[in-house]
């Protein structure tokens, strides 16, 4: 079910790949061709670092078709060093509870599981705790 | 140019009807809608729906209701704006009828959540949102209003039941409203014991998913039957604004900007401020959208639409009501169908036919829809006309 779509996407779930544009410099993820900020054209590739902090979160118990698996799961909305907010899971979080400000970065993960006997494993980015700085 | 009028309106109960399909719920609400007109025929109909092509694997609504309803023959589409989505038709129907070339308009929100469980249900309501960066990283729409919810608790120091107000209100209120899927009062104790949904959002700040329909019936003011029978109300002010489809790309994701802009526009056109209508009707499918949208409308400073959950403000005898026949939280939640509930319920207040729930002197309403986090927004302003 729906390939193409997935391998459509795969630079943005695997790679963080978004935007920047030549205009006025704005760093857009996911792409949109259409620069937000300034109304030009924004069509140059950009790689995020995969850096950033929480701005929101939540817990999802009853999780939406293909997600049942991996219930409970922690929900957020990552603000990227680069300026981008965007919607991910928490990962990898052990016994620390998440927190708004919380700095995180991207890895790969499952994203969903197959829902039926034609279905695809779906994987993408998700955010972990950042691993903490050698001083 | 002509007033539009809401000639007629009907309603089925809000709940879950597993012995009635989609199509009977909504002949059911049609022909309450055309008796209630005084035998209107409509000469087209709007349906607004967002979710009978995946949850009931119907598609082409339009055809299979004017069929069903005996009315093979004249115009009929569906429009599709999320939970706006019979809002929306509304505007439609109101266009369609101020430009002329309909005479009857009948619009019909038809919304059938109950034949698939609740997980798909989930899914499919998340369909609303950016399917490819939202949805797909296991979003629902209870969870990102969690997520609003949780910043903007943390962001204006909002207390821990700082909006319960805003649901208990809505409960007291649907406990005279006989189509309302939940028709008691909540203590705040059993507010503050509900089991967690998604932090900080409990049992009580989710609207609960339901089947339901309700329909309008639109007409001329010239084109009224002689001895209409009830007093007249009028689509004073209408407009549908749209934002980001995905939350993470607004500026301020606690600004519900479309919200303000369709209140402005439609406000302008009726000619009056917000702060003149009666009762306001808002899209309180989740507590925080009841403070994001006051917010919005500009009855509040931004930060402060909280506020007015405490002390009765939005009561039926308070400043502002809100939610007065239970709002989405105790009428229910039927999907794309909620905006005609909203609106029928707004010409019942008008009419002065809101039973226990009639706020005094009720002569203009506002009436808004949202299609998730206000990436759509449909507001109208209906008033009592001479
Ligand atoms: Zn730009």
């Amino acid at each position: 079910m729906d390939i193409p779509r997935h391998w459509r996407l795969k630079k943005q779930r695997y790679a963080l790949v978004g935007e920047v544009c030549e205009h006025c410099d704005a760093k857009l993820f996911p792409p949109r061709d259409i620069c937000p900020e300034c109304g030009e054209e924004a069509k140059t590739l950009f790689q995020f670092s995969g850096k950033g902090e929480v701005y929101s979160y939540t817990a999802v118990y009853e999780a939406p078709e293909g997600y049942a698996e991996q219930a409970p799961y922690t929900l957020a909305m990552v603000k990227l060093d680069e300026g981008p907010l965007i919607t991910a899971q928490l990962t990898d979080l052990g016994a620390q509870k998440p927190a708004i400000g919380m700095p995180v970065e991207m890895v790969t993960r499952l994203l969903r599981s197959a829902t039926d006997e034609r279905g695809m494993l779906i994987y993408g980015y998700k955010f972990r705790p950042a691993v903490a700085q050698v001083a | 140019m002509s007033k539009v009028i809401i000639a007629g309106i009907g309603q089925t109960p809000v709940n879950e009807q597993w012995d009635v399909s989609l199509r009977e719920l909504g002949l059911q609400a049609i022909e309450a809608a055309m008796q209630d007109a005084g035998g209107l025929r409509p000469t087209a109909l709007y349906v607004g729906n967002m979710l009978a092509g995946t949850l009931s694997r119907q598609a082409h609504l339009g055809a299979l209701l004017a069929d069903f309803a005996g009315l093979i023959g004249i115009e009929a589409a569906t429009i599709e704006a999320a939970g706006a989505s019979a809002a929306m038709a509304l505007r439609v129907g109101m266009l369609a009828v101020a430009s002329g070339q309909v005479d009857a308009a009948l619009v019909l929100g038809v919304e059938k959540l109950s034949d698939q469980v609740p997980a798909q249900v989930e899914s499919a309501l998340a369909m609303g949102s950016d399917t490819d960066y939202e949805a797909e990283q296991g979003l629902t729409l209870t969870a990102q209003a969690a997520m609003i919810a949780q910043r903007y608790m943390h962001e204006y120091k909002v207390p821990e039941y700082g909006l319960a107000g805003f649901p208990l209100t809505a409960h007291a209120n649907g406990a005279h409203n006989p189509n309302a899927m939940f028709r008691k009062a909540v203590k705040p104790e059993t507010y503050a014991k509900a089991g967690m949904v998604s932090a900080p959002l409990n049992m009580f700040d989710v609207a609960p998913n339901a089947d339901g329909a309700a329909a309008l019936l639109l007409t001329r003011a010239d084109l009224l039957p002689s001895g209409f029978p009830h007093p007249l109300v009028e689509i004073a002010g209408s407009s549908a604004v749209t934002d980001t489809l995905a939350l993470h790309d607004r500026p301020d994701p606690l600004t519900f900007n479309a919200a303000r802009l369709s209140v402005e526009r439609a406000c302008a056109q009726a000619g009056i401020l917000p702060k003149d209508v009666d009762l306001f009707e808002l899209f309180d499918a989740f507590s925080i959208y009841s403070a994001l949208s006051l917010e919005a409308a500009g009855f509040s400073p931004k930060g402060e639409g909280w506020k007015w959950a405490q002390d009765g403000a939005i009561s039926l005898t308070g400043e502002l009501p809100i939610s007065t026949l239970g709002g989405l939280k105790a009428r229910g939640f039927p999907g794309g169908a909620t905006g005609a509930y909203q609106a029928v319920e707004a010409v019942l207040q008008l009419r002065g036919q809101a039973g226990g729930a009639q706020v005094k002197n009720a002569k203009t309403a506002l009436v808004q829809s949202l299609g998730g986090p206000a990436s759509t927004a449909v507001t109208h302003v209906l008033r009592i006309t001479g």
